[in-house]
């Protein structure tokens, strides 16, 4: 440890540059749920002539919104199922051995969301129109999974690269067989990790877009339904509704996601 | 006189099933590795790579010009149109956006991720760094919807503007040749500030993360040796932040890359390489020419995380 020498205060400049830029970046947020309330339908006038809560309850009731929600939920949980079946072997294979190729991994794994999701989302479309699968929900799944192996994997990886291999040992030679180990040792010390990892996988499922317009058939997602609402003349502040819905149902998992990967963190 | 030795009990003597097995896989590592890999690797490696490769490969097919039908044969018709007049200002175009976007976040993410780094006592720095997750993690399609909000034309902004007496300025801004058009909302300027907001949380994680690791002694040195701030911040903390710079200007130039949705809600309907790709493979129905498209992000990419993977950005992810 350094010696306890007196902390700086942060240059002025430094604090408003930080301050500005997390304006920045809620400001925007701030305006959907403002105009969630607009008793405006057919505009964006600021200030908003009134406020209301009329709107939740016609969101509500909205058949495309219902359905589009409900799809969402379910291909977030099965794509999430999927990557964590993925993401956890594959983060042991890489963090138990060593083989040729192991350094590649992290790569192909972060991949998906490095590259542009149009060209995931062209490359999965052409892939799945010429092997004559029909584009279905399940097409909508094997789109997200890809993208979500990564969540999981990295944080099991790290999590398992911080956990010591003596423990895996030590549970072998006092005659634990390997599924024992696993299910005794090795799930409880990353059960942490697959949840926040999970719940980043939903987050990053139920919000996506690009890769799901080209996967989709006829489904439409909860985005999807919010796009196709965007250019609507009347009743805008339905789309705010949802928005404000789908803010809700990404922050919480996230907020929720961090806490668990934090609080191990901060044990060490 | 001899004692017959007890038997040893032995779980190897009536070993279950499942031990069997697991044994079995303890001893052959490179099985245990096989199967860990193999669903994964399927996945990833076969499907996804394999999609990624077939869809490089069909931009080498081209159109059968009266039936519209895709020929499968090798021609490099798409790679010619690729560099005529229409689609170099297209390539141009997105490649221009997408570096003025990144040059422009790494000054606006600095402050923000060096108070984390340095200044912020550790609850703030959880709220801090938890208020930079949010937006990264949510709805990127509610974000650019709240700037059509803010931009429109009745919206915040021309509001704020005319309140402020600042209608002048924002016509002359809007008059700068290039950037401008006839309102905020459909200007290159205002793609430019939505395309800045939300790729903003990628360059700030990565940047804090490497000024996370420059060590307080480096900094003390460095002002114990008589440099001012400004020149520890160039000679010290720059070089030791280029990986984290790095790692967060992957993901604005590639997403800005690839992006459709913002040139389609906020943009003034000029083409970009993701519109092109997506009108390409839908109504125009040429999906090699999309294919070939798709190349280029795909191309400039590659070399982008080779050079990435070169300065260390891989670790700063």
């Amino acid at each position: 440890m350094p010696s306890k020498t007196r902390e700086p205060r942060s240059p002025l400049g430094i604090r408003i540059g930080a301050w500005l830029a997390l304006v920045f970046l809620y400001f925007p947020l701030a305006t959907i749920v403002l105009y969630a309330f607009t008793t405006d339908e057919r505009s964006f006038t600021f200030p908003p002539p009134g406020l209301t809560f009329d709107w939740f309850g016609i969101t509500a009731a909205n058949q495309g919104f219902r359905d589009s929600l409900g799809l969402s939920i379910e291909v977030a949980l099965i794509a999430t199922a999927m990557a964590l079946v993925l993401g956890t072997l594959l983060a042991l294979a890489v963090a138990r051995f060593s083989f040729f190729g192991r350094d590649a991994i992290s790569f192909l794994v972060v991949l998906p969301i490095a590259l542009p999701g149009i060209v995931t989302g062209i490359a999965l479309r052409s892939t799945i129109g010429i092997m004559g699968i029909p584009f279905s929900f399940w097409t909508i799944v094997i789109g997200h999974a890809t993208f979500c192996v990564v969540t999981v994997y990295n944080n099991v990886v790290a999590r398992l690269r911080r956990s010591s291999p003596s423990m895996i040992e030590a549970s072998m030679d006092l005659g634990a067989s390997t599924l024992q180990t696993f299910r005794y040792v090795v799930l409880p010390s990353i059960a942490t990790a697959l949840l926040a990892g999970g719940m980043l996988a939903f987050a990053l499922s139920f919000d996506e877009i690009i890769v799901t317009t080209f996967t989709a058939g006829q489904q439409e997602t909860l985005p999807i339904w919010i796009f196709s609402q965007l250019n609507r003349s009347h009743q805008r502040p339905v789309t705010n509704v949802a928005a404000v819905f789908v803010i809700l149902a990404t922050a919480i998992p996230i907020l929720l996601a961090s806490r668990l990967t934090q609080d191990v963190s901060s044990e060490q | 006189m001899s004692i017959e030795p007890a038997p040893i009990p032995s779980a190897d003597q009536s070993p279950s099933l499942w031990r069997r097995i697991s044994t079995f896989f303890y001893r052959r590592p490179s099985l245990a590795l096989l199967l860990l890999l193999a669903p994964p690797l399927l996945w990833l490696g076969v499907v996804y790579l394999g999609s990624l490769f077939a869809l490089a490969a069909q931009s080498f097919y081209h159109l059968e010009p009266f039936s519209g039908k895709v020929l499968r044969d090798f021609s490099l018709s798409n790679y010619q149109e690729l560099l005529s007049a229409s689609s170099r200002d297209i390539i141009g175009r997105t490649s221009l956006m997408a570096l003025a976007v990144t040059l422009f976040s790494i000054p606006l993410a600095f402050p923000i991720s060096y108070y984390i780094a340095r200044f912020a006592k550790p609850r703030m720095k959880t709220v801090m760094f938890m208020a930079v997750l949010v937006p990264l993690w949510s709805s990127y399609l509610v974000r650019v919807y709240a700037w059509k909000l803010i931009l429109a034309k009745e919206g915040i902004l021309s509001w704020a503007v005319t309140k402020l007496g600042l209608d002048g300025v924002l016509n002359q801004v809007l008059a700068i040749p290039g950037i401008g058009g006839p309102s905020l909302s459909v200007s290159y300027l205002g793609m430019f500030i939505v395309f800045v907001y939300v790729w903003l949380p990628y360059m700030i994680l990565p940047i804090e993360a490497a000024l996370e690791r420059v060590p307080r002694s480096l900094l003390e040195a460095s002002s114990d040796l008589g440099a001012r701030p400004l020149s520890t911040f160039r000679r010290v903390i720059m070089p030791l932040i280029i990986p984290g710079v790095v790692a967060g200007s992957i993901f604005t130039f590639s997403l800005t890359l690839g992006d459709f949705i913002i040139p389609g809600v906020i943009g003034n309907s000029s083409f970009f390489i993701g519109a092109t790709v997506y009108s390409q493979q839908g109504t125009a129905g040429n999906m090699p020419l999309a294919a070939a498209f798709t190349v280029v992000p795909m191309a400039i990419m590659a070399i982008y995380l080779i050079i990435a993977r070169k300065l260390g950005a891989f670790d700063a992810l």
